[in-house]
């Protein structure tokens, strides 16, 4: 194997690992569990709290090796550069599409990580969500534009 | 502590440390609708989002397999499953991210559009369940 060819070797297992470590996160954490979701976003009603844990532990480790640890690195160890999102505008694109999302959200109690990761559960009602949002991603796409006039381009 | 908040903030840490690690290792946000999006449209060219949704299946049997635990049930009208699964694959494209790009990537780097977005789709799901339980809808 020449060294391009190992390079991409050690960056699947690398992405495999950083997924197991995901999946078996959000199945720890109990955000694969849509009773727990839904409870969760009962702000209103009978709030369970417990969920708010999970973004106070993600955000203990993303929070600071963003704001200290990445500047202290060159690139990544398996790329070339980091892809770290540039855009800073604050348009209805991105409102309109968290509101819509919170809505999906909070009618099955399922997002996108979650939905993903509990397919391993072999349910077909969660294929059929994962088809759906899939279709729902393309149709966005399609609508660019449409849903969106004072989208500024660069 | 209960037991399901410290399952909860341990969950946490493992999902910020992989989002931690793809970024040192492969330079990407873990986004997982971002992710899903690139993989969707050019999956040849983007072999490590295939590795990466691999992993994620595998980790979540492999948490129910070392623990026991049952999975959890899922029991949502077939309706309900279409429709939010389609405004949930919309509005993370069109809104450019979901819980973890937005949550726990974009808010770690202290983005204002993360900051925003987050607290819009946590408000809409607060409505929403307070509509669908509360408002007597759906």
């Amino acid at each position: 194997m020449n060294n391009n060819g190992m390079n991409n070797a050690l960056k699947l297992a690398a992405s495999l690992s950083c997924g197991a470590l995901f999946g078996f996160g959000l199945a720890l954490s109990g955000m694969t569990d849509v009773s727990k979701v839904i409870g969760f976003l009962d702000l209103f009603g009978a709030w369970d709290p417990t969920l708010a844990f999970v973004m106070g532990g993600g955000l203990a480790i993303t929070l600071p090796f963003f704001q200290f640890g990445i500047g202290k690195m060159q690139a990544p160890l398996f790329d070339e550069v980091f892809r770290l999102p540039t855009r800073a505008d604050i348009d209805a694109q991105l409102i309109g599409g968290a509101a819509f999302f919170g809505i999906g959200w909070g009618l099955v109690g399922l997002c996108p990580g979650p939905a993903i990761a509990s397919l391993a559960y072999l349910n077909v009602d969660i294929f059929y969500f994962g088809a759906a949002m899939a279709l729902g991603m393309f149709a966005a796409e399609q609508l660019d534009g449409f849903l969106i006039t004072e989208k500024v381009r660069p | 502590m209960p037991e399901s908040f410290i399952n909860a903030l341990l969950g946490g840490a493992c999902i910020g440390l992989a989002a931690t690690l793809l970024m040192i290792l492969l330079g990407r946000i873990a986004g997982v609708s971002g992710i899903l999006f690139t993989a969707l449209k050019s999956p040849l060219d983007n072999f490590w989002a295939i590795f990466f949704f691999s992993g994620l299946l595998l980790g979540a049997f492999g948490y129910h397999f070392i623990s026991g635990n049952p999975v959890p049930t899922f029991d949502v009208s077939l309706p309900l499953i279409i429709a939010g699964g389609f405004i949930v694959g919309l509005g993370t494209k069109m809104g450019s991210g979901c819980t973890s790009g937005h949550g726990i990537c974009g808010i770690g780097r202290l983005s204002v559009r993360s900051i925003i977005a987050t607290c819009t789709f946590m408000l809409f799901g607060f409505i929403t369940v307070f509509v669908r339980l509360h408002g007597g809808l759906l």
